[in-house]
């Protein structure tokens, strides 16, 4: 009887299924690229990360070398203290690295750029980011820019 | 008036019914699932007319929707300059809503009416009665592995859906209208998260697939067993799946999102 | 244990009512075993709701049916499909499953109450086939067969499990001569074959009167009269001859309950 065909189409059916979900899991959502042993990790305190993510991508020079795994608050220095992997391949980064926190597009997330010092001691586990750039915040941008015209009225006149 | 009235009445205590006679219908085929594991046969041979069958009409509708998700996307997006996230906008829509909605009104009319029309012809042409009397419970023989078909069919098309209208998205976006490949997949994969946004998504089409299946179930069986009457059961089984979805598809969306 | 003497199925005191309409008002009946009983009436006296209540389809407003000893009104589930599976039920229309073929018909209960092996089956499918001539079909689908075809697959299939007792709904209805011709035979030589009761519901009196033993006929809800062809055609009631001679007019009335058919007339031309 043609069952054992059938059986076969049903099967081939579900592993269809199957290889859909796999794919959107992987390849259309955040699954699979949190690497929670690799890497080493190191701290930056910002005074604002105002839409950084965790998992938002860390960069330098533009290439992705880590991702931001943990931000919390510390009430003591009324700081954000965020937490970043770095992947172990990236040994090198000397100690006075900068991080500061960029925008991607007009929509885009945030991510955090790092720029390179001049340190011949490199970022060991658990070391800490001396100099730090806050995220932009549109509406202090905007009151700045505003408060800048204000200022320029009362000098001509 | 007052015949009006009168008549929005009975309709309600008909439904209150009929609810109350699907819901009876309802744990008798739950009271069957567990012998579906010996039969399982019986499931395969179901899944094949219900999952596979509406194999084609799925792929087709999702890249068609992919791709006008794509078209539309990138014609909201590029006034923004933000067309980089087409494929956030792709994914989420398909992923969250119309993956498991569209996929499961889809399922409801091809494989939904035809269940109905396969058990309600069986009911006029007495070979349910014939089963009772062979001491085979009907039930458990025909609608239970249905029903189990149905389930577990719902939640793979929908994700079949997604996955091809993310494809035919891209087709459009990137291929055709000149959206950076890399930022389509990469947006795509730092937006869409798994837990809230695919694993909802199959949550709903799951709950979906119960239903819609469980209508069809039993718009068959309590079917009028006259030519008439089969036709008009069929007819109820896609409107009230349709209705059920796009209802359940709010309040779920309310619960989880 | 059981009592072979006495009748196979008893009915004492049957009502059963559908909507405010009185189908059976407490009708006695007794099915002899090893015979062949016919039921017969007028078109929608209630005789296949008869066979229902029987085999415990739905359950009677008052009264009691016993088969072989056993009281069916008060059976459970499960202790009621132990009961069918010692009979065999004949539909009007064979009711065939359509989605499976001649073979896989018959052999449909057998697979699923026992754990034969395949070639059990098939020898049990083959010789159900021979009894009724279709040996030849087994692979054909049901939509491939005439309908006196399809009622001697139906039947191969009732008896797939040698049950106790047979029930026929309306077995000759729409056949041609010559496939009533074979059904008739069938019936009457499984019945004596296999030590079967039969109850054959019909109202084809030729047929049914031909190999019947006793027959009951029905009319308003009551049995108007039971006994063997002979006795009902000289019955003295006239229900019997009526129906026994297929008259058009008598105690089932021509007309349908209407108004004065004088009175009818003029008015429709007052009316306009």
């Amino acid at each position: 009887m043609n069952t054992r065909n059938t059986e076969i189409i049903v099967g081939l059916f579900i592993a269809l299924g199957l290889a859909a979900l796999f794919m959107l899991a992987m390849k259309a959502s955040n699954l699979n690229i949190y690497d929670d042993n690799t890497g080493y990790e190191i701290t930056a305190n910002f005074d604002d990360v105002s839409g950084l993510k965790i998992k938002s991508a860390v960069t330098m020079s533009g290439v992705r070398i880590g991702r931001v795994s943990d931000i919390t608050f510390d009430s003591e220095m009324f700081e954000a203290v965020v937490k970043i992997r770095i992947e172990n391949q990236y040994k090198t980064l000397p100690k006075d690295t900068s991080a500061s926190i960029y925008t991607a597009g007009l929509l885009g997330e945030k991510y955090v750029g790092l720029e390179a010092g001049g340190d011949d001691e490199n970022l060991q586990q658990g070391d800490k980011l001396k100099l730090t750039q806050s995220s932009l915040v549109l509406e202090k941008l905007i009151s700045r820019f505003v408060d800048s015209f204000v200022d320029k009225d009362k000098d001509d006149k | 008036m007052l015949d009006f009235i009168q008549q929005l009445g009975r309709s309600g205590f008909d439904f209150f019914q009929r609810l109350g006679r699907a819901s009876i219908l309802f744990g008798h085929i739950l009271a069957g699932v567990p012998s579906m594991i010996l039969r399982f046969p019986l499931v395969i041979q179901q899944l094949y007319s219900v999952g596979v069958l509406s194999l084609l009409i799925v792929l087709v509708s999702g890249l068609f929707v992919g791709m006008v998700l794509g078209l539309q996307g990138y014609n909201t997006l590029v006034d923004f300059g933000a067309e980089e996230s087409l494929g956030v906008m792709v994914s989420i829509s398909l992923v969250t809503e119309l993956g498991p909605v569209v996929a499961a009104l889809l399922f409801a009319g091809r494989a939904g009416s035809a269940l109905t029309a396969e058990i309600g012809l069986m009911k006029a042409t007495e070979q349910l009665s014939a089963m009772e009397m062979m001491a085979i419970d009907p039930i458990r023989r025909v609608l239970t592995p249905r029903f189990f078909a149905g389930f577990i069919s719902m939640p793979l098309l929908a994700a079949i859906f997604s996955a091809i209208g993310i494809l035919g998205g891209h087709l459009v976006g990137v291929a055709l209208l000149g959206v950076d490949e890399g930022a389509y997949w990469s947006q795509m994969q730092a937006s869409v998260d798994f837990y809230d946004d695919i694993m909802n998504g199959v949550i709903k089409s799951i709950v979906f697939g119960v239903v819609v299946t469980w209508i069809a179930v039993f718009e068959g069986y309590d079917a009028i067993p006259t030519s008439e009457g089969v036709s008009r059961a069929t007819t109820r089984t896609v409107v009230h799946s349709s209705l059920a979805i796009l209802g359940l598809d709010f309040i779920l969306t309310a619960i989880m999102f | 244990m059981t009592d072979l003497s006495a009748p196979l199925v008893e009915i004492r005191n049957l009502s059963f009512a559908r909507g405010d309409r009185m189908i059976f008002d407490g009708i006695d009946m007794d099915i002899e075993r090893g015979k062949v009983t016919s039921i017969m009436g007028p078109s929608g006296t209630g005789k296949t709701t008869l066979l229902r209540l029987i085999g415990g389809q739905i359950k009677p407003l008052a009264g009691t049916i016993k088969v072989d000893g056993i009281e069916v009104t008060q059976l459970s589930r499960s202790a009621l499909f132990q009961l069918r599976k010692r009979m065999g039920m004949l539909f009007q229309n064979g009711a065939l499953l359509t989605d499976m073929n001649v073979y896989d018909n018959i052999a449909f209960p057998i697979r699923e109450h026992t754990q034969l092996s395949e070639n059990m089956i098939r020898t049990l499918v083959t010789m159900k086939l021979q009894v009724v001539g279709l040996r030849g079909a087994r692979n054909l689908m049901p939509s491939e067969l005439s309908g006196g075809m399809a009622r001697r697959v139906a039947m191969a299939r009732a008896i797939a499990l040698d049950p106790m007792m047979m029930m026929y709904d309306e077995p000759f209805t729409g056949q041609d001569p010559i496939s009533m011709g074979v059904l008739v035979r069938l019936i009457r030589e499984l019945n004596d074959a296999l030590g079967l009761t039969s109850i054959v519901v019909s109202h084809d009196i030729e047929e049914a009167s031909s190999i019947s033993d006793t027959i009951y006929l029905l009319s308003g809800g009551k049995v108007v009269a039971h006994g063997n062809a002979d006795t009902l055609r000289e019955s003295g009631s006239e229900w019997a001859q009526q129906f026994m001679n297929g008259l058009p007019d008598g105690p089932v009335p021509f007309h349908y309950p209407a108004p004065d058919y004088a009175e009818d007339l003029l008015s429709a031309g007052a009316n306009k």
